[in-house]
Parts: C-alpha cells; sequence; structure tokens
C-alpha cells in the first residue's frame, strides 16, 4: 500500500507536503466525532493562549484584588483569587501560553533528535546502529521524570531551560519509533526502485522513506506534547518552574497550601491541564485510526 | 538447548548487558552534573550560614569534593567495585544506608500499584475489546482516555480533599501515625490506611496505559489465523478469548508493564511529595536540592539496574506466553 502511494505522489513532482496523499485519511479523521472534539478543544486551548495577554492584560502574577475571594464572589473575578489576591482565570488563562509553548517546543526538539538518530541508526545499520541502539536504551533506563528535574537545576529555572529539559530527556521514544520504521522501510521495494535509480542516500531518506514513516509519527508527536504538559505541570508543581511566568502547575503547587479551605484553587488549574492532555490525546487516538487503515477496520 | 541452559544464558546475556549500562549511566549523570552550579558544601553552608572559606575547604577535602572530576569519578567507580554507593555528605550517612531506608516504601508503592492496575488494565481492556464499538467498549474508552489525560498527582490532591478533608476516612500524609507506637495487625492497618490514596493516585495512570493497550492488542489477535481455529474447532468464545486472545495480549502488556515497574522505583516524585510518603523519588529530589549527587546517582542506578532486572523477567514471561517466542 505504501509503494502505491509513493510511486503515485513521485508522478506529483518533490516533496511539497502532499496533501492530496492524504485526502482518505483526512475524510476518515473528520467522519471521527472523538478527534474533531479533540481538535476543536485544541484549537479553544490555542486561541485561550493567543488571546490571554488582550484579555488580561497586565503581569498575571500582580495582586489585583483581596486574597482568598471565593469563586462567584466577586463577579469581576468569576473564579476568585488565590492567597496572594491574584485572579485566577487570568492565570488560567495565561498558564494556557506556557503549557502549550513548552509542550509543543519541547517535542519539537524531542522530534529533531529522536528523527536524526532513529534514521542514521535504521538507515544506515551496522555498528552505528549498535552504537545509537545502545545510547537510546542508556536514555530510557533513566526515569524520565528525574533526568529532567536534574536537568533543569544545570541553570536558572526559566521557561527555556524547562522546554530543553523536558525535549532532551524524552527523544527515545522518537528515535525507537523511527528507526523501526527506517528498518522495514529501507527494505521494500519502492525503496529498492529509488536505489537501482541512482538516488542518493540523503534523497532516498528525506523523499522516498521520512513521508512514509511519518504517520506513525505524527500519532505519537500528539501524545507526546500531552506527556510535556504533564511533565511541565508536575516540574512547575514541585516548585521547579519559572518563577517569572504563572503555570498550570505552579497554581497547583500554591492551591495545594490551601488545599483544606480553598480547594478549588487545586481544582481549576488541574481542569485545565485534563483538558489541554485531553484534547491531545483524543487527537492522537484519532488520527492513529485515521492513518491507520487496518485498525480502522476494527473499529 | 534445554530450558535451563536457555535461562542461563539468558542471565549471563542480561548481566553483560548490565555492566556497561550502569558505566554509561554514571559517566553520563556524573558530567552533567559537574554541570549543576554549586556542591553540597556550599548548600550546607548557605543553611547553617557562619562557616568560614577554611572550614569550607576542609569539608570539601573531606568529602573528596577539591579533587579533579576525573579523580572524583574513578573513586567512585572504585567504590561501587566494592559494591559501596560512597557516602553522603548532606546526611553523614553511607548512601547505601539511606537508599534502604527508603526502599520498602517505594516497593510497596510500585508493587501495589502496578499489581493493581494491571489487574484493573486487564480486566477492562478485555471488557472493551470484547464489545468494541459498542457503548460499554465506548463508554469505557472516553473513561481510560478521561484518566490517561489526568496529572496523578492532582487526582492525588482531589481524593485527599474529599477522602480525608472532607469525609475524614484516611489520613492525608505519611505512611504510619506518627507517634502511634502499634505492632502487628494493628500497625498494618494504619499502614494501609496510609498507602491507600499515593497507590490510587499512582495506579490510575497505569490503568488508563494499559486497559488502553490490552483493547488494542485483544482486537488485533482476534483478528490471527490462530484464533480462527480455535473457534473453527468448536472452543467457547470465554476460552478463546481467555486463553488464546488474552494470552497473547499479555505479551505486549508485560514489556510495557516491565517499562514502568523500573523507572517508577526512582520516578514517583511527585506522588510521593503530595502524600509526604518516605521513598527514593522524595529522596532523589531532596538530593538534587542539596546538590548530594552520591545519594542521586546510587538512586538512578538502583532504578536502572531494576529496569534491567525487569526486562530479564519480561523476556522469560514472553518465552512462557507464546511459545512462538524464543528466550533470545
Amino acid at each position: 500500500m505504501a509503494s502505491s502511494t509513493v510511486f503515485l505522489s513521485e508522478r506529483s513532482g518533490p516533496w511539497s507536503p502532499r496533501f492530496g496523499q492524504f485526502t482518505p485519511q483526512i475524510r476518515a479523521f473528520l467522519r471521527n466525532p472523538a478527534g474533531v472534539a479533540g481538535l476543536s478543544l485544541l484549537l479553544l486551548m490555542l486561541l485561550t493562549a493567543l488571546i490571554a495577554p488582550l484579555l488580561y492584560p497586565g503581569d498575571p502574577l500582580d495582586m489585583v484584588a483581596r486574597p482568598l475571594l471565593r469563586p462567584g464572589q466577586d463577579l469581576r473575578f468569576p473564579l476568585g483569587t488565590d492567597s496572594l489576591g491574584r485572579d485566577v482565570v487570568a492565570g488560567l488563562a495565561h498558564g494556557a501560553r506556557i503549557s502549550l509553548l513548552i509542550g509543543f517546543s519541547a517535542v519539537s526538539i524531542s522530534l529533531l533528535i529522536g528523527t536524526l538518530i532513529g534514521t542514521v541508526a535504521g538507515y544506515f545499520g551496522g555498528w552505528l546502529d549498535d552504537l545509537l541502539v545502545h545510547l537510546t536504551e542508556l536514555f530510557q533506563t533513566l526515569p524520565t521524570f528525574l533526568f529532567v528535574i536534574v536537568l533543569v537545576t544545570i541553570g536558572k529555572p526559566s521557561v527555556m531551560l524547562i522546554t530543553l529539559s523536558i525535549g532532551v530527556a524524552s527523544w527515545p521514544t522518537i528515535a525507537r519509533l523511527a528507526r523501526a520504521e527506517f528498518r522495514s522501510l529501507r527494505e521494500s521495494d519502492f525503496v529498492m526502485a529509488a536505489r537501482s535509480l541512482g538516488y542518493s542516500n540523503s534523497r532516498i531518506i528525506f523523499r522516498e522513506i521520512l513521508p512514509n514513516a511519518l504517520p506513525p509519527i505524527i500519532v505519537t508527536t500528539s501524545v507526546m506534547v500531552a506527556t510535556a504538559i504533564l511533565n511541565e505541570s508536575a516540574l512547575s508543581f514541585l516548585g521547579l518552574g519559572d518563577p517569572n511566568v504563572v503555570s498550570w502547575g505552579s497554581m497547583i503547587g500554591a492551591g495545594r497550601e490551601m488545599l483544606r479551605t480553598a480547594w478549588y484553587l487545586t481544582a481549576f488549574p488541574g481542569a485545565m491541564i485534563v483538558l489541554a492532555v485531553l484534547s491531545l490525546n483524543l487527537l492522537g487516538d484519532a488520527l492513529n485510526d485515521a492513518l491507520n487503515p487496518r485498525l480502522r477496520e476494527l473499529s | 538447548m534445554s530450558t535451563l541452559a536457555r535461562v542461563r544464558a539468558t542471565l549471563w546475556r542480561t548481566a553483560l548487558q548490565a555492566v556497561p549500562t550502569v558505566f554509561g549511566i554514571v559517566i553520563l549523570v556524573f558530567f552533567l552534573l559537574q554541570l549543576v552550579p554549586g556542591d553540597a558544601v556550599d548548600v550546607l553552608a548557605g543553611e547553617s550560614g557562619g562557616i568560614s572559606e577554611e572550614g569550607l575547604a576542609m569539608l570539601r577535602a573531606s568529602f573528596g569534593l577539591d579533587q579533579p572530576v576525573l579523580v572524583q569519578l574513578l573513586a567512585y567507580l572504585d567504590h561501587l567495585a566494592h559494591f559501596s554507593l560512597g557516602y553522603s555528605p548532606r546526611y553523614n550517612t553511607p548512601v547505601m544506608d539511606l537508599i534502604l531506608s527508603r526502599l520498602p516504601g517505594s516497593i510497596v508503592l510500585m508493587l501495589l500499584s502496578q499489581i493493581i492496575a494491571i489487574a484493573v488494565g486487564i480486566a477492562l481492556g478485555a471488557i472493551m475489546a470484547a464489545w468494541a464499538g459498542r457503548w460499554p467498549d465506548r463508554l469505557l474508552s472516553l473513561a481510560a482516555l478521561l484518566l490517561y489525560s489526568t496529572p496523578g498527582f492532582w487526582v492525588g490532591l482531589m481524593a485527599l480533599v474529599v477522602c480525608s478533608v472532607w469525609l475524614g476516612w484516611l489520613p492525608s500524609g505519611g505512611d504510619v501515625t506518627i507517634g502511634a507506637d502499634l505492632r502487628g495487625w494493628a500497625w498494618l492497618k494504619d499502614f494501609a490506611a496510609h498507602a491507600v490514596l499515593p497507590v490510587t493516585a499512582l495506579a490510575g495512570f497505569f490503568v488508563a496505559i494499559y486497559a488502553r493497550l490490552v483493547r488494542a492488542s485483544m482486537l488485533e489477535i482476534s483478528r490471527q489465523d490462530f484464533v480462527r481455529t480455535a473457534h473453527a474447532k468448536g472452543l467457547a468464545p470465554f476460552v478463546v478469548t481467555v486463553r488464546h486472545v488474552l494470552r497473547c495480549a499479555l505479551v505486549p502488556l508485560s514489556t510495557v508493564a516491565g517499562m514502568h515497574l523500573g523507572t517508577l522505583l526512582g520516578g514517583a516524585v511527585v506522588i510521593e511529595t503530595v502524600f509526604s510518603w518516605p521513598g527514593l523519588g522524595r529522596l532523589a529530589l531532596e538530593a538534587v536540592m542539596a546538590r548530594d549527587y552520591a545519594v542521586l546517582l546510587g538512586i538512578l542506578l538502583l532504578s536502572s539496574l531494576t529496569v534491567i532486572v525487569a526486562n530479564l523477567l519480561v523476556d522469560l514471561l514472553h518465552a512462557w506466553l507464546d511459545p512462538r517466542i524464543q528466550t533470545r
């Protein structure tokens, strides 16, 4: 199946992201209510993140009202204020920026490292493969979250450093996946054909194999963004986040101090995390069903 | 090859694999930690205050922190070769003793949460696969996805609010009631009451992972030829599901469970923090904060070894579950 799509698309010229190739998959995705719900929820989150500075100008870490207003007590602050008099709604909106920013950028870094290592290992094989597989296994035996904590303590906690740390700690998943795809596709007929035409390694890797190896990587990406968001929230919860920005995790961390009296300070940011992560997981599941026709028949 | 010889070969292969992994981790983490600003003595000095420069230098010398990095690394490897994990400047104790004091808490948390997660995950996954596409499947799939998307520490905090603050059923932290000198049965009851919330909070996420995995594998396997054969020879559907489909679905499940088992030993940092549970994860976090690298390295090594041993057990389990798989 894979080879026929590539030969068809080969006629349509060099690798422009050939969306025509994916039309049936897009249709399958749009027929899946869970996937559409996930995508809408994610877009809503992105919109919140984008317009947060317009809706709530000013630093969400500033004191704006009496501390510990209950939700609904003062309609200017519908979800109340925390122990330092900060507007909870403004914090939630600004938190979306940080969570999504760190989630997506960290995964871009993992994608870059992971795809590079997986590609080289899977395509070239031999001693290089052995070496890279051992390296990947080494990183995978370390508990990811502890590793992130160690990386974060290297510098002053900042959004940049946290992004880098989460990205560096989570590339092995992508590397293993890319390697497996490249190993199986390397032996396929269309790659043989490309070889016999005398194409260079780089052309075979980037134009022939990579587009065909992408579907499983795309599916994993959305789940990994979800995991990155969870990791970021756990880091900020422990107080290892960037102290200059508001994040859902740090709101939970601060709310935990008043868990007995003001449980909602912990509940709201947690619910936001659940919504963001749920949207990405719904999206990932739907993409998986759409891009994996064998499973599409099953369910 | 006889089974015994095969098992022995697998054990030998694992031992050979473990040595370079341990080396790799020690070297990687050691150099990484050199990038972290400050050392254990700085933190000690910052906390107690008023230590003179000479005092600091003496402290550093006594812990070997004044030596060049390579000398420190060699000294650490020398300790390892003598089955010692070094000495903690922070706690003024051998690292091994520190780790052993926290190990039971971590093992209880890890094993209980995994056993519960695997049992519940298999049950839910099998139900989902049996009703694939119909309402029990859709409902449970959504529930599993919701659980999969929820941070464990937040589930823990919310459970704390409900069960401990509102209802007063369960204690809110620690592993035993402080000051109550309990023995035997009473101690076990007290311990169990403390363990319920952390174990549940930790298990929730894994229930979701395992249920989704079991469902997907069972659907995939149920289309294979040997399942059709089993149906064709007249086996009852329930027997086919349990003895043939589920058995094969346990192969991917055990792979994933084995992977998580090891990392959980030191990786349950957040849950342990939420419930003040005395485990290795919290010790690791404290060690990072105190720049007490001997302790951190010890915990990382221990959890890596657990991952390797868990993988070995999973390999052996696979050979038993699926006769087509040979122990390598």
